[in-house]
């Protein structure tokens, strides 16, 4: 059984056609990479699989761990083990970093019939995964993401993925504007939380990325479909060419 | 979502008043009606001397010349003044000494209205002055507030053992002509809480007092006096809740206080009263006047207010700033549902040197409820040097409600700084989306969302009715998603 199994996922947004019969399987323990041309889907997709409601399914299926995603609403989806760290973070003024945290954890307690978490044990969760992406203290106590630097809003996503210990994440862009120290932090980040019980699927713009982050997998997204799939050499031949040779082939 | 969303409003308005329940508490009741005779008889109960019934009765004669105003953008048929009862007292008028001796019913209304008289309000530091019904029954405390010389008492009370305070500061910030509904209060109220704090105290504990209108068909008018004397401080706290009834009830309560040279009054409303069902029919009609007269050099008059219930609100807590370099500030929250009407904001009037004042608002409609915000910024050729600023936010959850901002700004002294902020925004799709994302349903992450955006408002409240308003707003909003 696969971790996550696309099959001939067709969406739209306002009647526009996104996503076009694509077809993705990610196993447990594997890490893939999709990358592909600004425009193309790939932020679609990672909306998709958390349960945004602004796309339409027109045809396919997303299961994971064999049920349907389809079915589940977006907080349902959460509490079953799926991540998704957002290429735009977003602001909540006035509710602090900590309530909204200890809200996560104990609403997808309660959705497994589990008690509220302690508040003791709580903290050195909070202490821990702090250390862990190295985020200053002091954000803890700020609004969600409000006034937080760009770099700052993406290392607080991967905190949020490392408190809640997902089944599958998804990362869409991460990676972009961070400076180098924070890479490899987000990377080290993620990597102390690989396991063979998880999965990633990490969206990227830069090879860079899979350096720290080596793929199992690494996917092309344009034109709704994932037109071309090969190992992390694939990343690299990217890098060097650009889209258009693939898109070439995949039009001939 | 569209199809979810409809559940959660069935949800919610399907949703019964938590507190919709009356005691049948032994009660004294007068016929319904309005003369002279009603406030003869009111003040001849209450055992009053002459000077009160002749300025109630003034009061009364300057009511029956006035109109009911109808500037608030608020909807509501024609109250029948006649047929309403000026009048009720729990029969057991108690001089008690202990808990012991509390009718049994009232405790249970205590308890349901989670407050405890006893041993965790003493730990809690409250002190608790308990109106029901228009007669002060129970007041705690008293004699640690006594070792201060604080006076904290019912108004009947105060009028019989310190007449002259009364006398000399009884409509003195809220004259009797001030409105139509202070003149009614002027003329028939019945009972409400009275304090004094000497110059130099600092009030040991919060003050609290918990209003309840319970008898059918009473209007419930209190009257409430608060003197700060120099130097002093004090924290007042104000909870309310009603039983739920078909019929309309009124509610038209004055509120002055008094803050002497370099006193600061703090007041604090949580206001929760039944708001009528989902269709606008029953809930409380509430025409308050709060006023405080910031009369001492350096003074400061705070208003905070949580106000989710009530059928109609029409309330503008002000301040008058007269003494020099004195402050005024206005915190509210005001949250409406289903056919809730909320008409609502403060009056801050600058007359001495160098005053300053602060306004902060938050509006949130919900359901087909009307929310207005209506303010006045008043700068008086004296006030050399006042500065004011204005933030009023309205949030809509939803379509089919509606937000308004009345603001008026009248600046007579070139020296006058005004800054007016206004906001007006919708529950944005993508924070909610985001908390889904993180395992938290929507109705709880509405209710998140809301507390966050009202948040520099309710961190003005003490810690316990903090507490209380967070989950009034999360209750008066359940499944309200936009
Ligand atoms: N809410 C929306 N309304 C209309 N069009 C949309 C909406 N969201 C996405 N689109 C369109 O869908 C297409 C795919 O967008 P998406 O964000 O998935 O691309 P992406 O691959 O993540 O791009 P990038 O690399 O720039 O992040 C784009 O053409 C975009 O304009
Ligand atoms: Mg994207």
């Amino acid at each position: 059984m696969y971790m996550l199994e696309i099959r001939n996922l067709h969406a739209s947004i306002d009647g526009k056609p996104i996503l076009k019969g694509l077809n993705l399987s990610v196993k447990a323990g594997e890490v893939h990479a999709i990358m592909g041309p600004n425009g193309s889907g790939k932020s679609t997709l990672a909306s998709i699989i958390a349960g945004n409601e602004a796309y339409e399914i027109t045809e396919g299926d997303v299961l994971f761990q064999g049920i349907s995603l389809l079915d589940l609403q977006p907080h349902e989806r959460a509490a079953a083990g799926v991540f998704l760290a957002f290429q735009y973070p977003v602001e909540i003024p006035g509710v602090s970093m900590m309530n909204f945290m200890k809200s996560a954890i104990n609403e997808i307690r309660a959705q497994k019939g589990q008690e509220p978490i302690e508040a003791s044990a709580f903290l050195k969760l909070v202490r821990e995964k702090q250390a862990l992406v190295e985020l200053d203290a002091k954000l803890a106590n700020r609004s969600v993401n409000q006034g937080f630097s760009g770099g700052e809003k993406k290392r607080n996503e991967v905190f949020q993925m490392a408190m809640l210990d997902p089944k599958l994440a998804v990362l869409d862009e991460t990676d972009s504007g961070l400076d180098i120290d924070a890479l490899r932090i987000v990377a080290q980040g993620v990597n102390a939380l690989r396991n063979s019980q998880n999965s990633f699927l990490v969206i990227t713009h830069y090879q860079r990325l899979l350096d720290y982050i080596v793929p199992d997998v690494v996917h092309v997204l344009a034109n709704g479909k994932i037109i071309k799939t090969g190992s992390k050499d694939l990343a690299l031949e990217l890098e060097a060419k650009g889209y258009d040779w693939i898109l070439e082939t995949d039009q001939a | 979502m569209p199809e979810n969303q409809d559940q959660l409003l069935h949800d919610i308005t399907n949703r019964e008043y938590e507190h919709g329940w009356s005691v049948d508490l032994d009660a004294e009741t007068l016929e319904p009606g309005l003369t002279e005779e009603t406030v003869r008889f009111i003040s001849a109960k209450k055992n009053e001397p002459s000077w009160l019934l002749e300025w109630r009765l003034k009061a009364f004669r300057q009511w029956q010349q006035m109109a009911e105003p109808h500037w608030g953008l608020l909807h509501y048929p024609p109250i029948n003044y006649q047929s309403l009862s000026y009048y009720s007292a729990p029969k057991k008028k108690p001089e008690l000494s202990s808990l012991d001796e509390v009718d049994p019913e009232l405790l249970k209304t205590f308890n349901r209205l989670g407050i405890s008289l006893q041993e965790q309000k003493m730990l809690a530091g409250v002190a608790v002055d308990a109106v029901i019904d228009s007669v002060s029954v129970k007041t705690t405390f008293k004699e640690k507030l006594a070792e201060k010389g604080v006076i904290f008492c019912s108004f009947s009370e105060a009028v019989q053992e310190h007449p002259d305070l009364v006398k000399a500061y009884l409509g003195s910030v809220v004259p009797i002509k001030d409105n139509f509904f202070a003149a009614l209060n002027s003329a028939v109220f019945s009972d409400g809480s009275f304090v004094y704090i000497p110059a130099g105290v600092r009030c040991p504990m919060e003050l609290s007092t918990y209003f309840r209108i319970n008898a059918m068909n009473t209007g419930q008018f209190e009257r409430t006096l608060i003197i700060a004397d120099d130097d002093s401080y004090v924290s007042y706290l104000e909870g309310c809740t009603a039983p739920m009834r078909d019929e309309n009830q009124l509610h038209a309560a004055v509120v002055e206080l008094v803050a002497l040279n370099r006193a600061h009054i703090k007041y604090s409303t949580v206001q929760n009263w039944y708001p009528g069902d989902k269709n606008g029919k029953g809930g409380i009609y509430n025409f308050v006047t709060k006023r405080g007269n910031c009369l001492g050099d350096n003074s400061l008059i705070s208003w905070t207010q949580v106000e989710t219930g009530s059928s109609i609100t029409w309330k503008y807590p002000s301040v008058l700033l007269k003494g020099d370099g004195s402050k005024g500030e206005f915190f509210s929250v005001a949250v409406t549902a289903n056919a809730q009407q909320a008409d609502t904001g403060t009056k801050m009037v600058h007359l001495g040197k160098n005053t300053s004042s602060t306004i902060i608002s938050k509006g949130i409609s919900a359901g087909n409820s009307n929310n207005s915000y209506r303010g006045l910024v008043k700068m008086a050729p004296s006030a050399t040097g006042a500065r004011n600023f204005s933030q009023c936010d309205s949030l809509l959850l939803g379509s089919t409600c509606g937000a308004h901002t009345f603001p008026s700004i009248e600046v007579d002294n070139a020296t006058g700084k005004v800054e007016h902020e206004a906001t007006t925004s919708k529950i944005a799709e993508d924070q909610i989306f985001y908390l889904n994302q993180r395992g938290i349903p929507t109705e709880k992450a509405v209710a998140l969302i809301v507390n966050g955006y009202c948040r520099e408002v309710l961190d003005q409240l003490p810690m316990e009715f903090a507490v209380e308003a967070r989950k009034l707003l999360e209750i008066s909003l359940e499944g309200s998603v936009g």
